[in-house]
């Protein structure tokens, strides 16, 4: 028998191996909940894998494209995205980090311009991918939690 | 090299090559800035001058740079006569002034704020100040006037000396002067010393760094570069008295230095240089002031291509 620590589903997107406490900020991130009103979303946190506790989130009858979830890369380096169809992992993928960081993170600086009223997204540059390093565009500060910093 | 249609963000945006092109062609403009030459060639183009915070030397500088070649000056030096007190955005303020001019100057008190500003105008945005961000035009004029009064800048020991944390010119010259591989002290008080990121790509520049606490000893320096200490930045006024005290450059302080030693400071001073030091062949400080004048000229001539 699999590892199910989620009660399987049949078709959809099952996020694994997010870095332990972050699966409801994933879901933010994705805003899963706005876009898909009425998708089922079951979230297990703390779940004790072969590689140590991860969080895991499951998302019913929507398949998830790999490039819109790189976003979550951020907070959630070691994600998986496993698309489910007929309760089979059909694709399987990792997530990597963009090279630009728009909209998703606020700036750690108060007197930066994009925590103005100015109509623009924040915007931060990947400066490093391991150990994660992210500037931004505007001020330039480096992101130092970049966890605590989404939006 | 070109530089037509450039935004001027920070010293960053510059090559070496570009940073030495810039500062030629600023020697060029120095007859023009002193009033002995008249020029055309920025006639028939309007600048806009934005300053959203209090400046006197960059704006005035600025406007005059702009008028010496012929050219037009428009724009506001507070704010609060504009719509911006009813609540503009600083994205609507520079689409509006776009549209009235060929080039943008502006000075404003959020970090980014210039680089913003360059993404919503078509026209050159040049940066006079963002915040405790950049002010590449400052880091030019400071290059001109080491260049222009010991004939270069690489070869020098440049100190960097009093609020080397916070100070806005501070950090890009220091990066700058690597990029010349430039000798360096950082002579502060330990919670104003130089931050640990600007040492460290400075190093990895290849610059050779000293840190210092005091200025007991600089006899072997050839530009004393002198900063302010914010009372602000202190919590108890005893404790700035003394700091700020240990750190004022007076006639006693110039007792053992280098007889060609030159002292520089980005002005406005409070009581960092006594002016007894106004006098003496050490002071460069008023001539670095002209200077904003010529590497001005150069920059706006540049990015309106009156000059390849
Ligand atoms: N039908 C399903 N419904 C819900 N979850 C499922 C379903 N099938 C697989 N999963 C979950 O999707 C994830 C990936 O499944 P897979 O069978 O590829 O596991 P694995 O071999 O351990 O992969 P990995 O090396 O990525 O951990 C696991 O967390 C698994 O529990
Ligand atoms: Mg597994
Ligand atoms: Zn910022």
């Amino acid at each position: 028998m699999k590892e199910l620590k989620v009660q399987p589903i049949k078709d959809g997107t099952v996020i694994d191996h997010i870095t332990p406490g972050n699966a409801l900020k994933v879901v933010k991130i994705l805003g899963i909940t706005e876009k898909q009103p009425d998708s089922i979303i079951s979230i297990a946190m703390n779940v004790v894998g072969k590689r140590g506790k991860k969080d895991i989130v499951k998302i019913e009858n929507r398949e998830l494209d790999p490039k819109e979830v790189d976003k979550i890369a951020l907070i959630a380096p070691n994600a998986t995205i496993n698309i489910i169809r007929n309760y089979e992992v059909a694709e399987k993928h990792r997530v990597s980090v963009p090279d630009e960081v728009v909209g998703i993170v606020k700036c750690p600086n108060p007197n930066c311009i994009s925590n103005t009223r100015e109509p623009i997204e924040t915007k931060f540059i990947v400066k490093s991918r391991n150990p994660l390093k992210i500037k931004c565009y505007y001020c330039e500060r480096e992101v130092e939690d970049i966890s605590s910093q989404i939006m | 090299m070109n530089f037509r249609g450039r935004d001027v963000i920070s010293i960053r945006d510059f090559t070496k090559e570009e940073i030495l092109y810039v500062l030629e062609i600023a020697e060029k403009m120095v007859p023009i800035a002193k009033g002995e030459k008249k020029s055309n060639l920025l006639n028939g183009y309007i600048m806009a001058s934005l300053f959203f915070e209090p400046s006197t030397r960059t704006r005035l500088s600025f406007e005059s740079a702009m008028k010496r070649l012929g050219g037009l000056v428009i724009g506001f030096a507070q704010p609060g006569t504009t719509s911006i007190k009813k609540g503009e955005s600083l994205a609507d303020t520079i689409r509006t002034a776009e549209s009235y001019c060929d080039v943008i100057v502006m000075r404003h008190p959020h970090e980014g704020s210039a680089r913003m500003a360059a993404e919503f105008a078509e026209v050159p945005v040049i940066n006079g100040g963002d915040g405790a961000g950049h002010h590449p035009t400052q880091c030019l004029l400071d290059l001109f006037t080491i260049k222009k009064e010991k004939g270069h800048i690489e070869g020098n020991k440049v100190a960097l000396l009093g609020d080397l944390k916070y100070g806005r010119t501070v950090h890009s010259l220091a990066y700058a002067l690597a990029l010349f591989g430039v000798e360096m002290v950082f002579i502060a008080p330990p919670e104003l010393q130089m931050p640990k990121e600007v040492i460290e790509e400075c190093r990895e520049m290849g610059a050779k760094l000293e840190i210092k606490n005091d200025i007991e000893d600089i006899s072997d320096v050839d530009v004393l570069y002198v900063t302010r200490i914010q009372k602000e930045r202190f919590p108890d006024p005893e404790e700035y008295n003394k700091v700020a005290g240990s750190y004022r450059i007076d006639a006693k302080t110039l007792e053992k230095v280098k007889d060609d030693m030159i002292v520089m400071h980005p002005l406005p001073r409070v009581d960092e240089i006594s002016p007894e030091v106004d006098k003496t062949r050490h002071a460069a400080y008023f001539r670095q002031t002209f200077n904003g004048v010529p590497v001005r000229m150069a920059l706006l001539a540049l990015v309106l291509g009156g000059i390849e």
